[in-house]
This record gives C-alpha cells, sequence and structure tokens, in this order.
C-alpha cells in the first residue's frame, strides 16, 4: 500500500460511513418520493443526513441542498444567483478559485455577462482594498474560497464578507477543502451561500451540499421533479447522502483531534521543507490548511516528481487532481504571479487522518534523495 | 379498519429497483483505503487503478447498449442526463436556425417536460404531441410536426407510468432524412429490455442506474459518435469526461453502474422471461375483478409495468387500503402531489370520474407468490371500497 498524501484529491471513506452506507444500498430501497412505507423510510433516511449536516455547519436543516458534489454546487451557486438576480450581471471572482468557479465565470464571460477578476498577492491573498474596489459597482455575486485546494493558503471571509454584506453583493463561500480541517461556520463567515462535499471529509463521492440563506433566491439549473425543494430535481443518492451525514457527524466530533493530528504532522512536514535547500514552498507566507502544502524541488518538473514519487510508493499530486494531465503550469501559481518555470515544479501534499509520522519521515527522506 | 403491518410486498420496481447485492459488494470494494477510493484524474499509481475501474464499467455499459465506451457520459441520473441532452444540444445547434423548435410529447417524464417549459421560456418552440388512447406516439406525429427548424426530437422509449414501448426504431427512420436529432429518456427500458442504441438509430439516449438494480446518483447519457451527435456541457470546471461533465467521477457509483449493466447483459433473457410469467399472472388476476380496466392494454407494452383502472372507488383510499403493498399511483416524482396523473389524463383516462388507478411494477425479485398476495389484497381492497363507495352499484 503506498502512502497517501493526496487527500485534498479525495479522502478513504471512513469505515464507520461504510458501515451506515450498506443498510441503504442492500436493505430497504425504496424511492423517497414514494409515499409508500419504503419510501418514507428512505425519505426519513435523507431527513436524517440533511440535519446531521447542518449541525456540523451549524445551520438550519431546510438550508441544505444536496447535489451531486462540489462541482455541481459551486455551478449551482453562481449560474443559480445569476439567472434569479435583479442586479446587472455581474460576477467577482479571484483566478485562484477552483475551475468549478472560474470556469462558469470565463463561460459566462463568453456569453456576455460582465466578469471582474481580482486579484491576488505572491502569498494567494486578496487585499481588503481591491475586493472594496470591486464591489464598488454592483454585481450578482462574488465568490471567495475559505481555503485554497493547492497552496492551502486560507482567506479571511469574514472580513470580505463584512465588505460584501456593505455592498448588497451576494457572497458566495466554497469551504470544500477547509471544511472538516479548521472551525467552520457558516454565521461565522457571514456568507449567503457555500459548498461543501463529502468526499474531501472521509464521506462518499458524488455527493456534496450548496448551504444557503433562506433569504437569497437561486434559481435551479437542472429541471425536472421536484426534489430538494425544487432546487435540485433528481432521484436522492440515498446511501451516499446517508454517508455524507455520518461523515458530516464525524467530522464535527473528531475536528480538534484531526486538526491536532495534522498540525503536529504538518510541523514535521515544515521543518523537514525548510532543512532542504533545493525545496520552495509556496504561500508560505500566509496563513494555510493544517495538512496542506504546495512546493518545488530545485531540477525537478512536478510531473516528474510526482511520478518518481509514485514509483518509490508515495502519492502526492502536482496540483489539483481536476487539472491533472493537462501540461499546464498551476492556475493557482499564475495567478499569485509566480514565474511559469518554478511553477512547473509544483508538487502538492495533502495529509489526512489516516497519516502518520513515518509517512512525513519517508517523503522527507525521497525528497532528500531527490534534491539534485 | 385494521392497518396490520405484515410482510411488504414491493411491487414498485418502476420507481426503483433494490441493488443487486453483487453491485453493492463491487461498490463497496471502491471506498475505503483497501479499496479503491482513489480520485480517477489523480496521476498516482491509486488514482490510476481508480481510473481504471471507470473504464473497465464504461465498457460494461457500453456493450449493455452496445455502444462505444467514448459515446457515455456518466451523470447523477436520467434527470441530469435528460437536461444535458436537451439543453446541450439546444446550446449546440440552436443558433443555426431563426426559432429552434423541439418536439416532444406530453407524457414525457417531468425531467423532460419541465426542460422543455425551461426552454420554452428561454425561447425554443415546443410541440408536444398527444399519445393515442393507449399512450402511443407514432412517427406519423412527429413527421407532422417536423419543421425546418426542428432540432431536436425527443420522445421516451418506455412510458414510465403506462410501460407503453413507443416506436422509437420508427421515429429515428424518418429523421434519417431530416436535420433533427433524436434524444431517447430510456430510463425505464435499459437493463429490462434489449436496447441496442445502434440498431435504434438514435442521436441521445438517457438511462439510470437505480432503474436496473444499480445505485440511486448515477446515470449516463449515450452521445452518438458516427454520425457525430454534438452538445455543450451544462456542468463545468475541472474538464472531467472530456469537459461533457465536470465533477469528481464517484467510482463506487460508476462501478455499481457498470455491474449492474454487466448482470442486465447476462439475465437480460431470464428476466424477461419471468417478468411475462409474473405479468400474466397478475393480469389473469385482475380481470377477475369487476370493472377492471389495463391502461393503454392495446399497445406493445414492457411486461414489468402494469397500470391498472378500478371504476368507482378514489385512488387515494385504495392506496391507503394496502398499506403492506408498495406500488404507486404513478410515477413515484409526482406521488406527493395528489393531482390526477398527467400521463393519465393524456391517454384519455377521465380524471373527474371516480375510480383508482394503480401502477403494479414487478422485477427480477418478485416472486409468483408475491403476485398471488397482492391479487388477494387488492381483490378484497377494491370489494370493501365498492361495498361503501356511493359511486359504485352492484347492480
Amino acid at each position: 500500500m503506498p502512502i497517501y498524501l493526496d487527500n485534498n484529491a479525495t479522502t478513504p471513506l471512513d469505515p464507520r460511513v461504510l458501515e451506515a452506507m450498506l443498510p441503504w444500498l442492500s436493505g430497504p430501497y425504496g424511492n423517497p418520493s414514494s409515499v409508500h412505507r419504503f419510501g418514507r423510510l428512505t425519505r426519513g433516511a435523507i431527513d436524517n443526513a440533511r440535519q446531521q449536516v447542518a449541525d456540523w455547519l451549524g445551520v438550519s436543516a431546510n438550508m441544505i441542498t444536496f447535489t451531486s458534489g462540489g462541482t455541481e454546487a459551486n455551478n449551482l451557486a453562481i449560474k443559480g444567483l445569476l439567472a434569479a438576480s435583479n442586479a446587472p450581471q455581474r460576477i467577482v471572482v479571484s483566478p485562484t478559485e477552483h475551475p468549478c468557479i472560474f470556469e462558469p465565470a470565463e463561460l459566462l464571460a463568453n456569453s456576455g455577462c460582465d466578469v471582474t477578476w481580482l486579484p491576488v498577492d505572491q502569498q494567494g491573498q486578496i487585499t481588503l482594498a481591491d475586493f472594496s474596489a470591486a464591489l464598488e459597482q454592483p454585481a450578482a455575486v462574488v465568490s471567495v474560497m475559505r481555503a485554497n485546494n493547492e497552496t492551502g493558503a486560507l482567506q479571511d471571509i469574514a472580513a470580505l464578507s463584512a465588505v460584501a454584506r456593505e455592498a448588497g453583493v451576494p457572497m458566495h463561500c466554497d469551504v470544500v477543502q477547509a471544511a472538516g480541517k479548521i472551525p467552520l461556520s457558516f454565521t461565522g463567515l457571514g456568507v449567503q451561500l457555500m459548498t461543501v462535499s463529502a468526499h474531501k471529509i472521509y464521506g462518499p463521492k458524488g455527493v456534496g451540499a450548496l448551504v444557503a440563506d433562506a433569504a437569497v433566491d437561486i434559481k435551479p439549473i437542472v429541471q425536472g421533479g421536484g426534489q430538494e425543494r425544487g432546487l435540485r430535481p433528481g432521484t436522492e443518492n440515498v446511501a451516499a447522502i446517508v454517508g455524507f451525514g455520518v461523515a458530516a457527524e464525524l467530522a464535527a466530533a473528531e475536528l480538534a483531534m484531526r486538526q491536532a493530528h495534522c498540525q503536529q504532522l504538518i510541523d514535521q512536514l515544515d521543518a523537514g521543507l525548510q532543512a532542504n535547500a533545493a525545496i520552495t514552498v509556496f504561500a508560505d507566507g500566509a496563513e494555510r490548511l493544517p495538512n496542506t502544502r504546495q512546493f518545488a524541488l530545485a531540477g525537478w518538473e512536478g510531473e516528474a516528481l510526482l511520478m518518481e514519487l509514485d514509483r518509490r510508493g508515495i502519492a502526492v499530486s502536482s496540483g489539483s487532481a481536476c487539472h491533472s494531465g493537462t501540461g499546464e503550469p498551476s492556475h493557482v501559481l499564475l495567478g499569485m504571479g509566480i514565474e511559469r518555470d518554478l511553477a512547473y515544479g509544483a508538487i502538492r501534499v495533502s495529509l489526512g487522518k489516516d497519516n502518520s509520522a513515518d509517512d512525513i519521515t519517508t517523503l522527507l527522506q525521497q525528497l532528500a534523495e531527490l534534491a539534485r | 379498519m385494521s392497518t396490520q403491518i405484515s410482510r411488504p410486498i414491493y411491487l414498485d420496481y418502476a420507481a426503483t429497483t433494490p441493488v443487486a447485492p453483487e453491485v453493492a459488494e463491487a461498490m463497496a470494494n471502491c471506498l475505503t483505503i483497501d479499496g479503491l477510493f482513489a480520485n480517477p484524474a489523480s496521476e498516482h499509481a491509486l488514482g490510476r487503478l481508480a481510473g481504471r475501474a471507470v473504464e473497465q464499467s464504461k465498457s460494461a455499459l457500453a456493450k449493455l447498449i452496445s455502444c462505444d465506451g467514448a459515446e457515455l457520459v456518466f451523470t447523477s441520473g436520467a434527470t441530469e442526463a435528460n437536461n444535458l441532452a436537451l439543453k446541450g444540444a439546444f446550446e449546440f445547434y440552436g443558433k443555426r436556425v431563426a426559432k429552434p423548435h423541439l418536439i416532444t410529447s406530453k407524457i414525457e417524464h417531468k425531467a423532460v417536460l419541465d426542460v422543455a417549459d425551461w426552454l420554452e421560456q428561454s425561447g425554443v418552440a415546443v410541440t408536444r404531441l398527444a399519445p393515442d388512447a393507449n399512450g402511443v406516439i407514432s412517427a406519423q406525429q412527429v413527421e407532422d410536426a417536423l419543421t425546418d427548424d426542428t432540432l431536436l426530437v425527443s420522445i421516451q422509449h418506455v412510458n414510465n407510468e403506462l410501460g407503453v414501448v413507443q416506436p422509437i426504431a420508427e421515429i429515428a427512420a424518418l429523421l434519417k432524412t431530416h436535420p433533427a436529432r433524436l434524444h431517447v429518456d430510456a430510463a425505464q427500458s435499459v437493463g429490462k429490455l434489449a436496447v441496442d442504441v445502434k440498431a435504434l438509430g438514435v442521436d441521445y439516449l438517457s438511462l439510470s442506474a437505480h432503474k436496473f438494480y444499480g445505485p440511486k446518483g448515477i446515470g449516463a447519457l449515450y452521445v452518438c459518435g458516427q454520425p457525430r451527435a454534438s452538445l455543450r456541457a451544462q456542468i463545468h470546471g475541472g474538464s472531467q469526461q472530456n469537459g461533457f461533465r465536470s465533477g469528481t467521477l464517484p467510482v463506487h457509483q460508476i462501478v455499481g453502474l457498470g455491474k449492474a449493466a454487466e448482470l442486465a447483459a447476462q439475465r437480460l433473457d431470464e428476466d424477461l422471461k419471468q417478468a411475462a410469467i409474473l405479468r400474466a399472472a397478475l393480469e389473469q388476476g385482475l380481470k377477475k375483478i369487476d370493472a377492471v380496466t389495463i391502461n393503454g392494454a392495446g399497445a406493445e407494452h414492457i411486461a414489468n409495468i402494469c397500470n391498472v383502472n378500478f371504476a368507482g372507488i378514489a385512488g387515494e383510499s385504495l392506496l391507503y387500503a394496502l398499506p403492506d403493498l408498495m406500488v404507486s399511483t404513478g410515477s413515484a416524482c409526482n406521488a406527493d402531489r395528489g393531482e390526477p396523473s398527467y400521463v393519465l389524463v393524456a391517454v384519455g383516462v377521465d380524471g373527474r370520474r371516480p375510480q383508482a388507478n394503480l401502477r403494479i411494477s414487478l422485477g427480477r425479485y418478485t416472486q409468483l407468490e408475491d403476485i398471488d398476495l397482492a391479487l388477494e389484497k387488492i381483490t378484497q381492497a377494491v370489494a370493501r371500497l365498492r361495498r361503501i363507495s356511493p359511486w359504485w352499484s352492484d347492480a
């Protein structure tokens, strides 16, 4: 079994989550929309999971809309807000967002929507001044992620959302990478919309949620059937939703433990990376997630380094898994103004609750060997 | 009246099917750290393993409907697949004509009808064909409705309430000489009837795993590669599936779909034979009841869906009188609205006349004794309700 250091791409399912899911795969199999007993049973399981996710995020259950994942939730947030908005068709986003935010933005730009790209500094941070300036003109939506999936850099969302509220622009926050790793509260962030995904918190792939303030009007991006209060039609993915609920409950109960565990490992990693003169760590001046580090090793292209580590039994990423194989350097690093040559060298290490100090020691040893 | 709960009899396979044990097992192997849990987009060995499992599942599904794996796009289900086909096709081809035109029918699933409404609001002209008394949409009707601006025809393969099979191959043949593309919602037929997309001649075809013993939350859209049908993606960001549907591939769901497809291919003949026997027993028993009509009986049918009408009693009361019987009064997706089914209204069932309609749908795990027990309960319930019904006289 290789050492898995790619937990931002996806996390292995917690066995306790699997246990909760199995009965809904092999047991009662009703369609939640059916009025008979099996239908009501599955409906009850969904209601229960919705409450678990709501409790985890500190919101009420009716604010949760289950989707097929973070990508769909982000698409729904941006396109759904835009479609429902009376404000000018204008979106404000940063180029360091996940592709499922910036690609919809790029497409909308092609179809005549006004898109303002927020600049970020070398640490991947949006300054309050730039943010305020961008919101001087009305907009239908502004979206900023809590934690960057590649660098792990955190954004002070509460400070930004105060500005957005003042400007009257609905704000969306993608917390897919932050959720389950650092404390998180919807009200604390002060945004109107928030995206989470189950498979980043030891839950199953194929399910996520959009959290929306009841006062915000969004239009569905999928039509047909009235599921999820009409905001997301389609027969519910019952087993995955049940798994999401349990994963959320565990994420809440074990946050402190998981965070402390990752912090200990990342301190070890940071010390080791610093000791290796051939390594450049990105966004190292920013407050970052306690599980994510992105860096370059002199003399190595990121893809080649990834392959070599893979050969040596260590699974890392060269950036976002969603962008792998394109041969382009990370759009996040380019957005931060990192030179292309250096950006080409980037690899991402992302830790999880199942990693050990030995895993970090092995990684650091291999990196030391590979330093040229 | 006692509503004693006894062993439930599940006869609602058209709403959803149980997951086959083989499927559940295959899915469980793709979740935890000792299984294929990685993101298939990851470039490391674990990612490649997950990616290979996705490709194998795609091949199994491709084999079931006789297409190439490259012609399949995985979605979160048939609803999303229908959305992708209709919106995606109009977005791609819409600018080619002055007033883009869609032909569909009045008895499509909501996942097509609601998209048609949505398209209409955004400027597409929509023709909704009325079925005949048996629920059939004829190729002639489609031909009559075609205009130079028709870009897409969307007709379901098997109606989810009536079980009526539409003449898809005929419609496809007629469209050979017209630029309009053909989309088919095959959620109720794939895995139950032999579906060969090339023989049918369709351009797009939607399917859903949970209708044939796979998991909920996964489906696919077939997009014909030769001659090429095109569309624009509807969910963006990440470029998975060649950009046609972004989002992390849910490996366990896809593997579940693949396994269900593999089983369906193996068991199709056996399942069909069994369904025909069960169906015959069911119809025979139902016909012993007075004033019973099988809705859409005059048309070609899928064996596993039987929509039956009982005169003189209210539908709701019948459903409540059958607490152990898992059946529906129509599509599960409309179940909570208490409205008469638009499908039955379209085939001429008079919504104002007191009557009960039940959709009884059978499947792989239905036993002959389930049918016998269901018939007994239905016969008793109908008799009891008719005795107290003001709309019924035995005379």
